[in-house]
C-alpha cells in the first residue's frame, strides 16, 4: 500500500526560508539546505521548496538553492516559483530538482503542463493550485485559482481548473488553501473533496495543517500527502513524532 | 557532473544520458557513495565504463528514439546481456524490456522478456510515493524495504532468467530485477533515503566483476582473468 507522504515546504526568498500567514508578512526561517538535511534525517518523505519572489521578480527559481539542497538529501524534492516554459523545468531538473510546479504560467498558458508531461513524464509535471473560497457566481465549487502568489484572483473555478490540468498532463495536484495558509486552523477539507471529485491524480493538501488530526483529516477528505511549513520550521513537531501520531490514528506512514 | 568519453577510473559511474532528465539526483547519490559521476557521451565509453546507470525519466517511445539516433542501443543491450555492472533506474528498467503499452510498435531493448503495461486505474496513477518491495530470498541486491516510486507504468510478472522482486499497487508488478550484475529497479534507488543508498552500495561494492574494477588494472592478478 502507498504510504501517506509527509512533505515539509521550504518557501524560499533570496536564498533563505521564510514563512507568513496568507503568503504575507514573512519571517526568517533558516537555510534551506540545513533545514533540509534535518527534515529529511527526522523521516520526511519528500521535500518542496517554492521560491515564493520568482514569479514577482520576473525569474525562474534560484539553481544554487536547489542545488545546494539537492546535494544534502536523497528523497524526492519538488521545485516551483517563476517556471513559464518547459525549458525553465529542465533547467530546474538539471540543477537537482525531481519534478516542477507551476501556477501562474499555467493559468495563463495551460499547455505548458502539457509540454512538460510530454518531455519529463505525468509524475514531473505537478500544478500547484492556490485555491480560495470565492461568492463568485461563475464559480460553482465555491473556489477559485490564485496566481502571482496569491495577489492575484482569476475568478477561475478551481475544481474546473484541476479537471483540465490533469487532462492536459499534470502528474500531481499541490492544492494550497489561500485562506488557511500559515493560519495552524487546519486544512480546507472542502476544497481537498472538490478537487478529489473532479481529478483522478494525486493530491498533495497544503495551507493550515498544524497536527496529525488535520492530516488524518486531510487525508479522509482524499489527499495523498500532506504539506506543511512553519509547525517544522518552527519546533512544534518534529516529523517523526508527527508520524508516531498519525500511525496512532491510522494513517498509513513511512516508518 | 562531468562529460566524459570514458569513465574507467576506479571511481568512476558512469551515466548514460537518455534525454533531458533529472541526472543530478542519480549523480549526488553516486557522489555520496566516494564516486564520481560522469556523463558518457558514446557507445565506447558505454562499453568501456566498469559502471554504468541508465536512468529514466521521460518516455519509452523518447527514450528508445534517443538510444538509437545516438546509436548507443546496442553498447547498453551487450552489457546487460553480459551481466556488467549496470544499473536501469524506472523507465531504465521498462526501456529493457520487449515492449510498452506506453508506445505500442516501439521496440524496446528486449534484455527482458514481457510487456510492460499501464498501472490498475483502480488506484492512483502515477504512483507517487512510498511503497513496498518484496525480494524473494537469494537476491545479491535487492531486499524488502519501503522504496520511493514514481511511475504510471510496469512489467506485470517476473521475466524468466531474472530474479525478481514485486511491489503492488492495485496489482502487482515487477519493482526490481537482477542477474549478474545487472540490477534493474522500477522504484528510484537514488531518491529513497537510506535504504537507497545501502542498495547503491550493495550494487557498487557486490557486483561480479566489481571487485577488480576498484584495482588498477596494471596491478590485477593474472589469475582474476580465470573468474
Amino acid at each position: 500500500m502507498l504510504n501517506v507522504r509527509v512533505i515539509p515546504c521550504l518557501d524560499v526568498r533570496d536564498g533563505r526560508v521564510v514563512k507568513g500567514v496568507r503568503f504575507d508578512n514573512l519571517a526568517d526561517q533558516g537555510d534551506p539546505a540545513r533545514l533540509a538535511r534535518r527534515y529529511e534525517r527526522e523521516g520526511a518523505d519528500e521535500l518542496v521548496i517554492l521560491d515564493v519572489s520568482a514569479t514577482a521578480e520576473g525569474r525562474v527559481a534560484r539553481f544554487e538553492t536547489v542545488g545546494r539542497v539537492r546535494d544534502e538529501i536523497s528523497i524526492p524534492l519538488t521545485v516551483g516559483g517563476g517556471v513559464r516554459t518547459a525549458e525553465d523545468a529542465g533547467a530546474l531538473l538539471e540543477a537537482g530538482a525531481d519534478r516542477v510546479a507551476v501556477n501562474t504560467a499555467a493559468v495563463e498558458r495551460p499547455e505548458l503542463l502539457s509540454e512538460i508531461a510530454t518531455r519529463f513524464g505525468a509524475q514531473c509535471a505537478v500544478l500547484a493550485l492556490d485555491g480560495g473560497a470565492t461568492s463568485d457566481e461563475a464559480c460553482s465549487s465555491g473556489f477559485e485559482v490564485l496566481t502571482h502568489s496569491g495577489s492575484r484572483r482569476t475568478g477561475l473555478d478551481a475544481a474546473e481548473w484541476g479537471r483540465r490540468a490533469a487532462e492536459l498532463g499534470a502528474g500531481e495536484i499541490l492544492l494550497t488553501s489561500f485562506d488557511r495558509d500559515g493560519t495552524r486552523s487546519g486544512y480546507d477539507l472542502a476544497l481537498i473533496g472538490i478537487i478529489r471529485e473532479a481529478v483522478p491524480v494525486p493530491i498533495v493538501a497544503s495551507g493550515g495543517g498544524a497536527h496529525a488530526g488535520h492530516m488524518c483529516a486531510a487525508v479522509e477528505a482524499g489527499a495523498d500527502a500532506v504539506l506543511a511549513a512553519s509547525i517544522f520550521h518552527q519546533g512544534d513537531w518534529s516529523i517523526g513524532r508527527l508520524k508516531d501520531r498519525l500511525q496512532q490514528l491510522g494513517v498509513a506512514v513511512r516508518r | 557532473m562531468s562529460a566524459a568519453r570514458v569513465a574507467t577510473g576506479p571511481e568512476d559511474v558512469g551515466i548514460v544520458p537518455t534525454g533531458v532528465a533529472n541526472l543530478e539526483a542519480v549523480a549526488a547519490a553516486f557522489r555520496r557513495l566516494g564516486k564520481t559521476p560522469r556523463l558518457l557521451d558514446s557507445a565506447t565509453g558505454i562499453s568501456s565504463a566498469n559502471y554504468v546507470v541508465l536512468p529514466g525519466v521521460g518516455s519509452f517511445a523518447g527514450g528508445m528514439a534517443e538510444l538509437r539516433r545516438r546509436g548507443w542501443a546496442e553498447a547498453v543491450r551487450g552489457r546487460v546481456e553480459e551481466g556488467r555492472p549496470t544499473l536501469a533506474i524506472c523507465l531504465g528498467l521498462q526501456l529493457l524490456c520487449e515492449e510498452s503499452e506506453e508506445a505500442p510498435g516501439t521496440a524496446g531493448l528486449g534484455c527482458v522478456p514481457g510487456r510492460v503495461v499501464r498501472l490498475a486505474e483502480s488506484c492512483r496513477v502515477p504512483q507517487l510515493g512510498w511503497n513496498r518491495v518484496a525480494a524473494p530470498a537469494g537476491t545479491v541486491f535487492l531486499r524488502s524495504a519501503v522504496v520511493y516510486y514514481a511511475n504510471s507504468y510496469g512489467l506485470e510478472a517476473g521475466p524468466a532468467g531474472w530474479t525478481a522482486a514485486m511491489g503492488r499497487h492495485g496489482s502487482r508488478f515487477v519493482a526490481g530485477l537482477e542477474r549478474g550484475g545487472v540490477l534493474a529497479c522500477q522504484f528510484h534507488p537514488e531518491l529513497s533515503g537510506k535504504v537507497g543508498a545501502g542498495l547503491l552500495k550493495r550494487w557498487l561494492e557486490e557486483s561480479p566483476g566489481a571487485a577488480e574494477a576498484f584495482e588498477p588494472r596494471a596491478q590485477r592478478p593474472a589469475l582474476a582473468a580465470a573468474c
